[in-house]
């Protein structure tokens, strides 16, 4: 059997180094033909870097690359879609204004003379689709696609090329749980029909539930490699860390460990209470619709819901960046209406979604951005009182172990974990009384995510209100003690801890019991 | 209880306060090495190139630069010709490099400047003769600072308040507001046979060639310590305070500005108004230091220059004042050596400056780098 399958790739000692960040050294890559390969490792690990050496975007400046057994070191990315190597990124790169169709032949379009033959393109789109069960609707406009028929899109397109060796960055970050199933099963079809795939990823349950066999990279370097039959979570986590760690789907550790209980509502008084918060859309109804919910002192509430469901512009709107309708009281105050700033100074905390765009200033050092939000705090007279800047920020590079610990360093030079780790020890270190954590870990390795998900047990434990909004579903079932689920901008229901579970939480993301 | 391993953090404080003022400086002198190498290295690029053009005049470069030197920085007019044209250039190049830092382009700079200095003249019209110089100072400060603000704050108000791009509005404010003083002076105010108002009544600041004779005839005047003033407080402002920190934040990343809590459209339309104000100061080099009324046209083209300049300066305001004395010079010299090679052939040469600089400033930077972590890393 070995004989036939055969090897897809092989990478050997690959390094590759941007400036003074070495991204791989000495990175190896087996795939058999014919599997589905998970690469797995911490944040900065050089999973990515790796992938799009192989996929000709990046040139490598050692090592040796072999697919399907041709010596292929050094290709440009036109040479890898030649040879069957296709990328779908973490980002989609599709034109929203095209249809379906246009966008999967963008690149290789079908033609009658000079003109797009927009009718054999749908039908070679809608061929492909039967072929691989990938179903979007040829004539729709991307734009009009939810977030997982983008991603169908994408990868339509990529096979639409002629990829055998398909590789997917982060593929499930964006998809509800029915959709991730949906793509496992057209992985696992893909697969079957001789096809390999690989797979990068954070999650370690889907690394068990869809692979064949494991890379795992820590540091640039490939440090294992297994068969999945046989692995577990917590081997495949010591070998991306290099220790143990504490994997937040062990029920035990999360558990809530205040006293307080704080399930029952109004036992101590709501410290967060949201009334009828609408937020208006551009064009169609509103992005949050009439959403009530309060938050005790002492209590993490966890909304669930597929990204673009209205969590975004409700977090927004709680924090001062979006307008909205509505009361919300912190504390008895009303804050419809108040700046951020006067909100901050109220009590409230935000760890927003995009720590590239909102969260951080990526040309300002570790220590401004370790103040960004309070600099009205360290001011002597007109200016920053540098000296308190840079000592604040040494106390927190410590206690939130930011590495490097240089605060005198760009954010951008720092890796996603331990930017994440800056703004999540501003937000934390403050004076607070009520947390917005949107998306706390996304992009994050596990080292990390452990130690935010302590960092928000013991933000509960210290009587402070938390909002967990996390497109994760087991990240908000691991953390929170009760479960709103959001869809099409409305809180469609709220579960206590006991009662939310993958099979009963699910559904609800899709809005399939919504009307019942 | 001396040896408790507790109590050893306290007695490293100082040294721990030594490292971060260590670690500042190195950072200080990093930063200053990158804002200073890469235009010398464009300009090396810049003067390969200018030797190229000389040779295909069929001149020889070194006598060309010669002339060129000579003609500036090499007497005592000459001189004081590149400082007065420095002067007007830093003040338009420090009122397009704060837009820059705060992701704006102000190209209405022009404008600006000829507003700055027709209030500044106004306001002498007004003030009676015969006010110490020292007194009437504020005024024409006050006066061209409002003349160039309030054409800075047109494009800065509309955009903050209803999103209209101020590339556009400033280049489109530059024909109107220009037109509108040609037609205020030509129509009412101009002495006449000429197109320039009466002259101030006091408050004329002293020239070079007062204090020093072979400056005479040079038209460089005390405005200049305005201009080196105002440079060092908008340094001061940008990388020392508050506001500055929040300005470039905007600059830089606009979300995460109101993150912060940054009134990002308040920081826009203030920010294009001192813009305009800075580039207002400039008319006094002019009107209050050389001529003592306003002109028609007395600085065409400084405004433009001045986006160059702050380009080239890479929106620091030390970086600016360099870049200033850089184009006064080759704007001079383009005379001095016009027996030999075309005038029009330095106006090339400041164009190849600039592509030089957008184009090497990046890739010599990244270099720089590299070489630095090549030689921590031994």
């Amino acid at each position: 059997m070995t004989e036939t399958t055969g090897s897809a790739i092989a990478l050997r000692g690959i390094e590759k180094s941007f400036g003074p960040v070495l991204a791989n050294r000495g990175a190896d890559l087996d795939v058999a033909a014919g599997e589905i390969h998970a690469l797995v490792g911490e944040n900065g690990a050089g999973k990515s870097t790796l992938m799009r050496i192989l996929s000709g975007m990046y040139g490598a400046d050692a090592g040796t690359m072999m697919v399907n057994g041709r010596d292929v070191t050094g290709w440009t990315t036109s040479d890898a879609i030649a040879a069957g190597v296709g990328m779908v990124h973490q980002h989609f790169m599709l034109v929203p204004t095209l249809t379906v169709a246009e966008n999967v032949v963008l690149g290789s379009e079908i033609t009658r003379g000079p003109v797009l033959d927009r009718a054999a393109a749908e039908e070679a789109v809608r061929a492909l689709s039967a072929r691989t069960g990938l179903a979007v609707p040829p004539d729709r406009l991307v734009a009009d696609l939810s977030v997982g028929e983008a991603q169908r899109v994408e990868i339509l397109k990529t096979l639409y090329r002629g990829a055998t060796i398909l590789i997917l960055d982060e593929p499930t970050a964006v998809l509800s749980p029915p959709e991730v199933r949906e793509l496992w099963q057209v992985l696992r079809s893909l697969r079957d029909a001789g096809g390999t795939v690989v797979l990068i990823t954070h999650k370690l349950d889907e690394v068990i539930d869809v692979s064949d066999a494991i890379t795992v990279m820590r540091q640039g370097r490939t440090v294992a490699r297994m068969p999945t039959r046989g692995a577990t979570p917590q081997a495949i986590a010591r070998a991306m860390v290099g220790r143990d760690v504490a994997l937040a789907l062990d029920a035990d550790l999360a558990g809530p460990v205040s006293s307080g209980g704080a399930v029952s509502p109004g036992a101590a008084g709501t410290l967060l209470e949201v009334r009828t918060l609408c937020v208006a859309g551009t064009r169609r109804a509103a992005l949050v619709d009439e959403v009530s919910f309060g938050i005790e002192p002492g209590e993490i509430l966890g909304i669930a819901g597929v990204e673009g469901n209205g969590q975004t512009e409700l977090v927004e709107a709680i924090a001062g960046l979006r307008h909205a309708t509505g009361a919300i009281l912190l504390g008895g105050r009303d804050l419809v209406g108040a700046s951020v700033r006067e909100r901050g100074d109220a009590g409230l905390s935000h760890i927003p979604e995009d720590r590239h765009e909102r969260g951080l200033v990526l040309d300002y050092s570790v220590a401004e951005n370790l103040i960004l939000g309070q600099q009205h705090r360290f001011t002597r007279g007109p200016t920053l009182d540098m000296d308190r800047v840079l000592a604040h920020a040494r106390t927190l590079i410590g206690a939130y172990d930011i590495r490097p610990t240089d605060p005198a360093l760009p954010a951008r030079a720092l890796s996603g974990g331990n930017q994440q780790k800056i703004v999540v020890a501003r937000e934390m270190a403050r004076d607070f009384k009520v947390l917005l954590a949107a998306q706390p870990t996304r992009g994050v390795d596990v080292g990390a995510i452990e130690f935010i998900h302590a960092r928000l047990r013991e933000a509960r434990d210290q009587g402070k209100a938390v909002l967990l909004v996390s497109a994760d579903l087991s990240e908000v079932l691991a953390l929170a003690d009760r479960v709103a689920v959001m869809y099409g901008g409305r809180i469609v229901a709220v579960l206590p801890r006991g009662e939310a579970t993958p099979d009963t939480v699910g559904p609800l993301m899709t809005g399939a019991e919504r009307a019942a | 209880m001396t040896s408790d391993p507790m109590l050893q953090p306290v007695g490293e404080a100082p040294s721990i306060a030594a490292t971060a003022s260590a670690e500042k400086r190195v950072s200080r002198r990093t930063a200053l090495e990158e804002a200073i190498i890469p235009p010398l290295v464009a300009l090396l690029l810049a003067a390969v190139v200018g030797d190229a053009l000389i040779l295909s005049f069929g001149q020889s470069p070194g006598a060309v630069y010669k002339l060129l030197l000579d003609g500036t920085w090499g007497n005592a007019y000459g001189f004081g010709q590149v400082l007065y044209k420095a002067t007007t250039l830093t003040f338009t190049g420090l009122a397009v490099g704060l837009g820059l830092r705060a992701g704006l382009f102000n190209i209405g700079a022009e404008s600006q400047l000829a507003a700055g200095g027709f209030v500044a003249a106004l306001a002498g019209l007004l003030l009676p003769a015969g006010i110490p110089a020292l007194l009437c100072l504020p005024v024409y400060l006050l006066a061209a600072a409002l003349g160039g603000g309030v054409v800075g704050a047109v494009p800065g108000v509309l955009k903050a308040r209803f999103g209209a791009h101020e590339v556009i509005v400033t280049i489109m404010l530059n024909f109107v507001v220009l037109a509108l003083l040609n037609y205020l002076v030509s129509a009412k105010l101009h002495v006449p046979d000429t197109l320039h108002t009466p002259e101030l009544k006091s408050g004329a600041l002293p020239r070079l060639s007062d204090l020093a004779s072979p400056f005479h005839g040079s038209a460089a005047n005390a405005t200049i310590l305005l201009a080196i003033a105002t440079a060092i407080v908008l340094g001061w402002y940008l990388f020392r305070t508050r506001r500055g920190f929040e300005l470039r934040s905007v600059g830089l990343q606009p979300a995460a500005a109101e993150y912060a809590g940054v009134h990002v459209a308040g920081v826009t339309w203030r920010a294009l108004a001192v813009s305009g104000a800075i580039a207002g100061l400039g008319g006094l080099n002019y009107v209050l230091g050389y001529k003592h009324y306003y002109e028609e046209g007395f600085a065409t083209g400084a405004g433009f220059l001045g986006i160059a300049v702050a380009l080239v300066g890479r929106s620091h305001p030390a970086g600016i004042v360099v870049a200033a004395l850089l184009f006064a010079t080759l704007s001079q010299g383009g005379l001095a050596v016009n027996a030999l090679v075309p005038k029009q052939m330095v106006d090339v040469l400041q164009a190849v400056v600039i592509l030089a600089v957008a184009t090497s400033v990046p890739e010599v930077r990244r270099l720089l780098r590299d070489a630095r972590a090549g030689g921590l890393g031994r």
